[in-house]
């Protein structure tokens, strides 16, 4: 385990207690009624449900800036993201809410299909710049056709419903979710850890990394289905909650040598401790309803990629 | 040996046959567009040709696996790009991916040889041009590859640089592996080169030695460039007139 793995994950360690006593409510485990009951069946499986999500939009950001060998690189731009989102937003047109488990399986539906949309445009060449391309239009397609669910929703119900979806919470979430996430989570970052050394020769180039024996077709596949399962899933169980995927590994990044490799457990840690406290953050907030995590953590990341371009310009003038 | 058998690549090759010996360095010269890069993307694997077949030994590339290959072929690209701001030993260290192991005695041996041995801690980000020149050159030496080619692996660096690149390229030839080197420098290529393949409009024109691989009357006919030959074999100079 490299250093910034070990930080993060005793961070992590600090910040579940942490976050389960926190909230409208601050949980004394001696002293509240009904402690036990409330964290095994609130408070716990949100946690976990956090550490999940955030721990595989970690990692699929930390694969994705290695695969495209860009630090502005997002999981997003595979078009997993919208096309899971698109799926979910469909089981809400439809009202189709009756069983607990179906809209995250229309959002698991949604994000195969991004893959296979992928698949069939760029899938035969495996080239990176036709392959991010056909990933931009692929979530532009799935961004505009959310958008044309959201303008002919049936009712304003479902309207709002929508809305607030798109904007990502842990709120209200169960077990359920957890069994659901947790292990196409787990599978998503074993594959993207697994793909580690070929994303370190991707450093030297494509042309490099193939004479080097890689084949990067296949390590393609590896991380579409890595960051199929991770991201995915997240949304699946979460919505979209965005930025995370971008700044997580430039916050490990200084913590490691910088061989892609090296950073992708360390930015699930990363990840995770990211989601759970900004998650712990918008229940404490002193606020007539709760603040959605993904807009929280938008706030958080859109002046952070601000930042981050302006450190570039510099770097470029 | 490496070689090839009536090679074609869409219109870029056409029937290329030529013989690669071990343990010398091979010249690709030609002029631009001539397919200089395409035989020697092709020669490392990279580019599968239409027609025709690379042989290393007595076996043909298309039939290797991919990481047997890598094992015997060490490519260096032209462009040295360099995506993270790594150290040196984890640059040096990716030649031996192909042998699938993490093995400090080559690397270590290819830092040593390319006088890297106090690098080894640096920032790739850090390097001058002719560093990172012999970073790049080390991590394929690391891999230990029968045959090391090479594209253009002297541009965008300053003379006293070129020459520390070649007297590294001919230690590697001497024992005992096959160098092949693009060139667009003909006066290099007749000075350190042991033989010359002449590309022109795709087709092998010549694969001799470099005095007559290079004759003035090639130059005329294949760069279409009235030039003279000025010095000592080993130190000419090409003058234009």
């Amino acid at each position: 385990m490299n250093r910034a793995a070990l930080v993060f994950a005793l961070l992590l360690l600090v910040a579940v207690p942490l976050s389960l006593m926190a909230g409208r409510v601050w949980i004394d485990p001696a002293t509240t009624p009904n402690a036990t009951l409330i964290l095994a069946e609130l408070r716990l499986p949100r946690a976990l449900l956090a550490i999940v999500v955030g721990g595989g939009l970690g990692a699929a950001g930390a694969a994705m800036q290695g695969y495209l060998r860009n630090p502005l690189a997002d999981p997003g731009l595979f078009g997993i993201a919208p096309g899971a989102a698109l799926g979910a937003v469909v089981a809400l047109w439809f009202g189709f809410t009756a069983s607990a488990w179906l809209l995250p399986l229309f959002a698991l539906i949604g994000a195969g299909g991004a893959m296979a949309l992928l698949a069939a445009i760029a899938g035969r060449t495996g080239g990176i710049a036709l392959f991010t391309l056909a990933g931009l239009m692929v979530a532009s397609l799935a961004g505009a056709l959310t958008a044309l669910a959201i303008s002919m929703a049936p009712n304003a119900f479902a309207m709002s419903q929508i809305v607030l979806w798109l904007n990502g919470a842990l709120t209200d979430r169960s077990w359920r979710e957890v069994w659901l996430a947790a292990p196409l989570v787990l599978v998503g970052i074993a594959l993207l850890w697994r793909s580690g050394r070929s994303l370190d020769a991707l450093t030297l180039g494509e042309p490099v990394t193939r004479s080097l024996g890689v084949d990067t077709r296949r390590l393609l596949w590896l991380l579409v289905l890595g960051i199929g399962l991770t991201v995915g899933a997240g949304v699946a169980v979460a919505g979209i909650i965005g930025f995370v995927g971008l700044i997580v590994p430039h916050l490990v990044r200084p913590l490691t040598d910088r061989r892609p490799s090296q950073l992708i457990i360390p930015s699930a840690l990363a990840g995770a401790l990211l989601v759970l406290v900004a998650d712990s953050v918008v229940r404490v907030l002193p606020l007539v309803t709760e603040l959605r995590l993904g807009i929280a953590l938008s706030l958080l990341g859109a002046p952070f990629f601000l930042l981050l371009l302006l450190r570039m310009r510099k770097g470029l003038a | 040996m490496l070689g090839t058998m009536n090679l074609s690549v869409e219109d870029r090759l056409q029937g290329v046959d030529c013989r690669i010996e071990p343990g010398k360095i091979t010249a690709i010269c030609g002029p631009n567009g001539a397919g200089k890069s395409t035989l020697l993307e092709v020669l490392a694997g990279l580019l599968v040709p239409d027609g025709g077949e690379v042989v290393i030994g007595e076996q043909g590339l298309a039939s290797m696996h991919p990481r047997e290959r890598a094992r015997r072929i060490g490519y260096l690209p032209q462009s040295a790009q360099i995506a993270w701001d790594v150290s040196v030993r984890s640059l040096v260290e990716l030649g031996r991916m192909p042998h699938g192991d993490h093995l400090a005695e080559p690397v270590d041996r290819a830092l040593a040889a390319l006088d890297l041995a106090e690098f080894a801690d640096r920032r790739a980000q850090s390097l001058s041009g002719g560093e990172t020149a012999r970073v790049l050159l080390a991590r394929v030496l690391a891999g230990e590859p029968d045959w090391i080619l090479a594209d253009e692996p002297l541009a965008a660096l300053d003379l006293g640089h070129q020459l520390s690149l070649i007297s590294h390229l001919r230690a590697a030839a001497d024992s005992g592996c096959g160098v092949v080197i693009v060139l667009h420098d003909l006066a290099h290529a007749m000075n350190f080169a042991d033989r010359v393949l002449v590309l022109s409009e795709g087709r092998l024109v010549a694969t001799e030695a470099p005095e007559l691989a290079l004759s003035e009357e090639r130059l005329r006919k294949v760069w279409g460039v009235d030039a003279r030959w000025l010095g000592e074999a080993g130190a000419r100079a090409l003058v234009t007139s």
